[in-house]
């Protein structure tokens, strides 16, 4: 989808910021903004592109990176920290090959952290793309990976 | 009208006060850091936290407002406790080498530190050190002193409307950045320096031009000359302990002297030169059907904006060069032949209260030949601050001392360019004067006085009226400037000051500087006007002694040379 024609889907309006950021981004099949679409964003709107930045760096689903077809969040609050007993985060690693922040050389998987996702009463708790997988095991990630790269589209 | 109680004193507030405006009301200081008094609350620092009777946590006093019956204790062990390891917890993550920082001894994050009692950092550091900003000539940005307090968010966005800084990042990894992380020169900054003026700490600050000026000082061969601001003069001695409001100039004078300055110049004299410049170019552009509005042109600040945002208004703008780059170029030309120098071994050093007119010196065009400076080095009102403490001087006992010549004329009209509302003053005075061919019967423009953001008047001139419009900021030059650009301005002749308050309330003037203050230099500032013998630009004998001896008529062909200049779309 074209820059322009998110633009317009929305009143011309700085309260849409974000909705204009999350329905560009999706439509993109890298997943992330670049700096020349953020300044465009904040010339349509009149905002300092400082404070889109601001925006985009604050929230974790936004990255001004390229990322793969499946973005693999695991939260590092408290909550799922302490319910975690094997390290989400290295199992991750060890079964991808990547580091956090990585994508997979197939462009299939990103890795990334995220902030609180909601869920604290299900944790640990890993996101991918929009789907929420919770009361993480070691055996559970395998099975989500699995599956994800069975399906057609991996 | 709310009683409280503070620590065990009853006290009377006023409502809608917060316990912080309550509790200075009678004279009890709470410590605070992200607060200041022209800015947004924020209460990000936590540093005024005190303890409300009843209620479990601590709040920010900054934020949180009084009510009939309410008892805080500000000075508890628990806020005590609480204060102290915020202020640690901020120290942790702050380059606190402070020695070698410019904000050593006036800095506010070290009299916090002192004044709670901090001997050793119980927090290791966490600083992850990162490259310092200095990109332009006028400002350097460095983060890690940064102690992310907003306030110079606050004062780009708020004051300027612009909004070149944001935090960026969340949590413990967020900065106060630019768009993208992008250095001060490759985005849309100005260089006004505001948020350098309201930074508690050394995370910005103007760039250091003292060395380069004491080794000129000590070179043997450099002719080394300086020129001094209208609004020095009614606020450097605030930042050397005299009290608000005081007028220096003879002072100053003295200072430099034995700072080594060879001559000591006051920049009114080339103030009332731009007046007689841009007072003749208003006449010709009202005469012969030239662009209007026609905009000043004396402010470095507003010239970059527009440049930037209105490049389809360059031509409204003066082509005049500013009073500091008039000098310049006289100095490098007219001073060098009068006195047989060769211009290169001229230094001139100007006194500004402005942190962009270093990048105005810096601008390419700004050059007598082509190549070298015509204003070698700016220093702020800091800054000199700085160099006569270093020296040892005692300012408050110097006797005062005049001004070198021809400079030593100088009128009231050149004295008010450092208030809002002056530089539009001073040429009302001179253009009605000279097309109404008689005297002014009065002096004072009222209607352009004043601390309002725009104020607007109607002067009759020749039997015509002229609307005119003054406006400080750049948010709300930003307003004037937009409806030039619809056609629905009304006005013949406007007036931008980049600061609140003008000149008095420029980004290199004292740390400290509010509205408050800057209304009070400015009353000083009208003082110093009516003071003064001539008042009238085109009354200065010396200027017009400088047109008959040297440069020819107003707006003629060498004035246009040395003393205009011209925008460039950015």
């Amino acid at each position: 989808m074209e820059l322009t024609a998110v633009l317009q889907a929305y009143p011309k309006e700085q309260t849409y910021l974000l909705e204009i950021l999350l329905k560009y981004q999706a439509s993109k099949p890298t997943h992330h903004l670049e700096e020349d679409e953020l300044t465009a964003i904040a010339d349509h709107l009149g905002l300092p592109a400082s404070h889109v930045f601001s925006v985009v760096s604050f929230y974790s689903f936004f990255s001004m990176t390229p990322r793969g077809r499946y973005i693999l969040q695991f939260c590092r609050d408290v909550p799922c920290h302490i319910s975690d007993t094997f390290s989400v985060r290295e199992t991750l690693e060890t079964l991808l090959g990547i580091k956090t922040g990585e994508t997979t050389e197939d462009g299939v998987f990103t890795l990334e952290y995220s902030s609180c996702l909601g869920a604290c009463d299900l944790a640990p708790v890993l996101r991918v793309n929009d789907t929420l997988y919770h009361h993480l095991t070691v055996d559970k990630i395998k099975a989500i990976l699995a599956e994800i790269r069975s399906g057609s589209d991996a | 009208m709310p009683t409280i109680t503070i620590n065990n004193l009853e006290v009377r507030a006023d409502a809608g006060m917060t316990i912080l405006e309550a509790a200075r009301a009678h004279n009890f200081k709470i410590p605070t850091l992200c607060h200041y008094p022209d800015l947004d609350i924020k209460s990000d620092c936590r540093i005024c936290v005190v303890e409300l009777i009843g209620q479990k946590g601590l709040v920010t006093a900054c934020s949180t407002p009084v009510y009939e019956g309410m008892a805080v204790k500000i000075n508890s062990p628990r806020a005590l406790n609480a204060r102290k390891a915020i202020t640690e917890m901020i120290l942790a993550n702050h380059d606190a080498e402070c020695t070698a920082c410019v904000r050593n001894m006036n800095c506010e994050l070290q009299r916090l530190a002192e004044s709670t009692g901090i001997v050793k950092n119980r927090f290791e550091s966490i600083l992850e050190v990162k490259p310092v900003d200095k990109s332009n000539p006028s400002l350097v940005r460095n983060s890690n002193r940064c102690i992310k307090c907003g306030r110079c968010i606050d004062a780009c966005k708020t004051i300027q409307g612009i909004g070149v800084l944001d935090i960026a990042g969340r949590g413990h990894d967020s900065d106060v950045t630019t768009a993208f992380g992008k250095a001060l020169a490759d985005v849309f900054c100005t260089y006004c320096g505001q948020c350098s003026a309201v930074c508690p700490v050394g995370a910005i600050m103007e760039k250091d031009s003292t060395d380069v000026v004491w080794e000129a000082i000590d070179h043997p061969d450099k002719h080394v000359i300086v020129q001094v601001a209208p609004a020095i003069r009614v606020s450097l001695g605030e930042e050397l302990g005299l009290a608000l409001g005081s007028i220096v100039t003879g002072k100053i004078v003295a200072a430099l002297k034995m700072l080594g300055f060879s001559k000591v110049f006051d920049t009114n004299f080339t103030a009332d030169l731009t007046i007689i410049e841009e007072g003749h170019e208003l006449i010709n552009r009202m005469k012969n059907g030239g662009k209007l509005p026609l905009i000043t042109s004396c402010c470095p600040g507003w010239v970059r904006y527009a440049e930037h945002q209105y490049p389809d208004l360059l031509d409204n703008l003066s082509t005049c060069k500013s009073p500091q780059q008039m000098f310049g170029a006289l100095a490098k030309t007219y001073y060098a032949q009068r006195e047989n120098l060769n211009p290169k071994d001229i230094f001139v050093v100007s006194i500004m209260p402005c942190t962009a007119k270093k990048y105005e010196a810096s601008r390419p065009e700004m050059s007598y030949n082509g190549q070298d400076p015509d204003v070698d080095a700016v220093l702020t009102t800091r800054e000199l601050a700085k160099m006569i403490k270093q020296m040892g001087i005692e300012f408050e006992n110097l006797r005062e001392q005049k001004f070198d010549k021809p400079d030593e004329v100088t009128t009231g009209a050149a004295a008010i360019f450092g208030a809002t509302g002056g530089v539009m003053e001073a040429a009302l005075r001179s253009v009605k004067e000279i097309l109404d061919e008689r005297p002014l019967e009065q002096l004072e423009f009222d209607r352009v006085r004043g601390y309002e953001g725009i104020r607007e008047a109607e002067v009759t001139i020749k039997g015509e009226t002229v609307k005119v419009a003054v406006a400080h900021t750049l948010s709300q030059a930003k307003k004037i400037a937009d409806d030039i650009r619809l056609g629905t301005s009304p006005y013949a002749f406007i007036e931008v000051m980049a600061c609140p308050g003008g000149c008095v309330g420029g980004g290199g003037q004292p740390y400290g500087t509010t509205h408050e203050k800057s209304r009070e230099r400015i009353q000083t500032i009208y003082q110093v006007d009516r003071l003064m013998k001539v008042r009238k630009s085109h009354d200065n004998a010396a200027v017009a002694n400088l047109y008959s001896n040297y440069l020819g008529e107003p707006s003629g062909k060498l004035a246009h040379t040395l003393l205009h200049t011209k925008y460039t779309p950015r």
